[in-house]
């Protein structure tokens, strides 16, 4: 089992050498053959040592370190088999080393989890956002996110339940931006076909995979005819394969409207880049505040889980009033990927039972509590229900 | 002898004989025609003196003289009232949306919506009261876009300084104006360096020349979620194109619908007035369910702009006493009113009102 694994984490180690390309030649490797493309039956990232596994960690800026340091003490309470794999990104530094190890981390170990890092203004525009740097080099096509209504949080929207599966690589954030004459700036939105197939192939087998029963296209094809049209008639052609799904597609400013007013009506969303910022905002703030929803974000080899509104929160940093339930879900997400489901609904219900019945909230939903009130509440809850845990 | 920077010295339009000004009109597609006689009823009803020139814009014609005509006759009377035109999905990327045309054609800069919450809508936000300010003719909406390599299409968004510095200006002269305390500039300047960088720095210095004026910027994505969640902390919003498009359908939502936002497209010689949101309302074409509202208070604008503010003042107080009465609402509110019963009631509204204005007499149906 040891060279198994060796080898397997051998191959991931050369795979930046040969790129994306090659195929999934290291995948066969392991004892499920299966198709590359199908995200279900892909085995678990092959950092797995001894039966624990190594998730990078990425701290952040902001309110970022202080969330993680309270998820690694959950982990560590609940006995969590994860090691964390801690590399810091400093944004304060124009140079691209940092973000470079965290990249090699994160190959290595095929998962990671982190905080928002911070995109100084003060730096010259060369600089790169890190985080749009990050989900380039990984290839982490897809970032899906599930804004459900939560019981015990009071907002003026109920039974809200929707997906929303966001291009994360293209579209407005490829920073190709010039000025070919001084005082006009052309910034170019890139939309090819390859990467619209395949978010709309991955919106559909998601959808398909939750059995939901209807996918709406979010774009703006009246304006940019060519590019979002493309979009479109990518997300046509898939939807062609998928029968059991209704398609439909809604204009970007009619779709932002219909969120403030009806947002019951809609299942599961797919849309480019920008679209996809605006509307995962808005829905988060339907469903009571960036400090509740949990991101994902998808590539084909590696998957990396973060807050979906990926803000830093600077103003509330160290604090202790910032609301832990975002990074704690998307921890239990990350737990969901690597297959150790038992521990990711233990967290996940303790999460959601401090959130609904005991309704130990934060500032920012309207209460008083403190993040570490909240995270005790959280892991009292663990040992409750009789799981072997830590001392607390 | 105007000087055509300031829009507050301007003088109205020439097209003015006998006190009578001329208004050119472009019916549009879906609701846009209904809605539009509804307007000429009621300011025929009101003895307004204002004429319309009607032109209508076909849009299943790739050809673009349509569109051509409608430009020249709003360039000869300077003032026109739009239904939304629509753009076919069918015809080739080469056909231009013919309202972004008639946009860019005129140099219509600023698109200006004002949402208020208003009394008698039941919305879940109370209290909303935003001026947005959307550059309108630049930015993602250049319609520039080419496909180099099959597969692979790259899409121009544009933003020059000096139109960056006339929008800026414009917002700020606005809140000054309207004797707003907060302009707050939306942009997504973490992502797009340059582009929305320089817009940040063009409202940045414009900012300077206003020091009674706060000036602050938030990033597009937050403005989104502040506004579903808290939208009375936002005052005067001003922000490139597509960024506009959102919001302002945002704002249109918080304060009950597309049905009753007027919105104005002003540039340095014309003005153009519609609904806010733009829609053409297909579905509920012809069936006298879509909500008057927009349209007329959008007309209401056009009478300030001429400055024909008695008859302004007046319609638009009528329609907010009966946007009050919730027995009236049309469907997109939540009531079983029709569009008729809506502006037989407005017209009922203005001729009851004591020393009133002179009306006509209505010896029978409305031709």
């Amino acid at each position: 089992m040891a060279s198994h694994s060796a080898v397997l984490s051998m191959s991931k180690i050369m795979s930046p050498f040969w790129g994306r390309r090659l195929g999934n030649t290291t995948k066969v490797f392991g004892t499920t053959l299966t198709s590359h493309r199908n995200k279900t039956l892909l085995p678990p990232p092959p950092a797995k040592y001894g039966g624990r596994h190594t998730v990078t960690l990425i701290p952040g800026d902001g309110i970022g370190p202080e969330l993680l340091n309270h998820v690694r003490e959950v982990f560590r309470f609940s006995c969590v088999p994860v090691d964390f794999e801690v590399v810091h990104v400093n944004s304060a530094v124009e140079t691209e080393d940092d973000i470079s190890n965290a990249i090699t981390a994160i190959r290595r170990n095929g998962v990671a989890l982190k905080g928002n890092i911070e995109t100084k203004h003060t730096m010259p525009p060369s600089v790169k956002s890190r985080n749009s740097v990050l989900r380039t080099s990984l290839d982490l096509y897809a970032n899906v996110m599930h804004c459900q209504s939560l019981p015990g949080v009071q907002t003026r929207h109920k039974n809200i339940d929707i997906m929303i599966i966001r291009e994360n690589t293209e579209g407005e954030y490829s920073s190709l931006e010039h000025e070919s004459v001084s005082g006009v700036v052309e910034s170019l939105k890139i939309i090819t076909r390859n990467n619209s197939l395949r978010i709309a192939d991955y919106a559909f087998r998601l959808a398909r995979e939750k059995g939901r029963r209807r996918v709406t296209a979010v774009h703006k094809a009246n304006i940019m005819k060519l590019a979002d049209g493309l979009f479109l008639q990518c997300c046509r052609e898939v939807a062609s394969g998928y029968p059991d799904i209704t398609f439909d597609s809604m204009i970007v400013d009619n779709t932002t409207m219909q969120l403030v007013s009806k947002p019951q009506q809609f299942d599961v969303m797919v849309m480019p880049n920008l679209y996809g910022n605006v509307v995962s905002n808005v829905c988060a703030g339907l469903v009571g505040g960036p400090g509740l929803v949990p991101g994902a974000n998808y590539g084909r080899d590696y998957a990396v889980f973060e807050t979906a509104t990926r803000n830093t929160g600077k103003s509330i940093a160290n604090k202790n009033i910032a609301n832990p339930t975002a990074v704690l879900l998307a921890s239990c997400m990350m737990l969901d990927h690597l297959k150790l489901y038992d521990y990711a609904s233990l967290i996940r219900n303790a999460v959601l039972t401090t959130m609904n019945e005991t309704r130990l909230h934060t500032a920012d939903i309207g209460g008083q509590g403190t993040t570490s009130e909240v995270v005790q509440s959280v892991m009292r809850i663990i040992q409750s229900k009789g799981q072997l845990t830590s001392e607390l | 002898t105007c000087n055509r920077r300031h829009v507050s010295t301007y003088t109205p339009p020439p097209a003015q004989y006998g006190g009578r000004h001329t208004v050119t009109l472009i019916p549009g597609d879906g609701i846009g025609p209904e809605l539009a006689n509804h307007v000429h009823e009621l300011f025929r009803f009101c003895c307004v003196p204002v004429d319309f020139e009607v032109v209508n814009v076909d849009p299943s014609i790739a050809s673009e003289g349509d569109i051509n005509n409608a430009i020249m006759a709003i360039r000869r009377n300077g003032v026109a009232l739009k239904g939304n035109i629509e753009t076919n999905h069918n015809l080739p990327p080469s056909y231009k949306s013919r309202n972004n045309l008639l946009r860019t054609t005129l140099d219509l800069f600023a698109n200006v919506m004002h949402c208020q919450s208003l009394p008698g809508v039941r919305t879940r936000h109370k209290n909303v009261d935003i001026m947005i300010i959307r550059e309108n003719t630049e930015g993602e909406y250049s319609s520039l876009e080419h496909e180099n390599v099959p597969g692979v299409v790259e899409c121009l968004k544009i933003i020059t300084r000096t139109k960056s510095l006339r929008i800026a200006d414009y917002a700020f002269r606005m809140a000054r104006e309207k004797g707003r305390r907060r302009v707050t500039a939306v942009h997504k300047a973490n992502i797009m360096k340059l582009a929305d960088g320089l817009f940040l720095q063009c409202c940045k210095e414009v900012a300077s020349g206003y020091p009674e004026i706060s000036f602050d910027s938030m990033i597009v994505d937050n403005t989104t979620m502040q506004l579903v969640s808290r939208p009375q902390q936002f005052d005067v919003m001003v922000m490139p194109n597509l960024y506009g498009n959102v919001v302002s359908n945002v704002c249109a939502g918080l304060v009950g619908g597309p049905g009753l936002v007027p919105g104005a497209n002003y540039g340095d010689d014309y003005a153009v007035f519609e609904t806010g949101t733009r829609n053409t309302g297909k579905s509920i074409a012809n069936r006298n369910t879509a909500n008057p509202t927009a349209m007329l208070l959008a007309s209401c604008l056009l009478l300030d702009h001429l400055k024909l503010h008695a008859y302004a003042g007046m319609i638009r107080r009528a329609i907010l006493t009966i946007v009050t009465e919730t027995r009236l609402h049309t469907a997109d509110l939540g009531g079983q009113g029709s569009t008729s019963e809506v502006v037989q009631s407005i017209m009922n509204a203005i001729q009851s009102t004591p020393y009133g204005p002179l009306t006509f007499r209505v010896y029978g149906p409305f031709i």
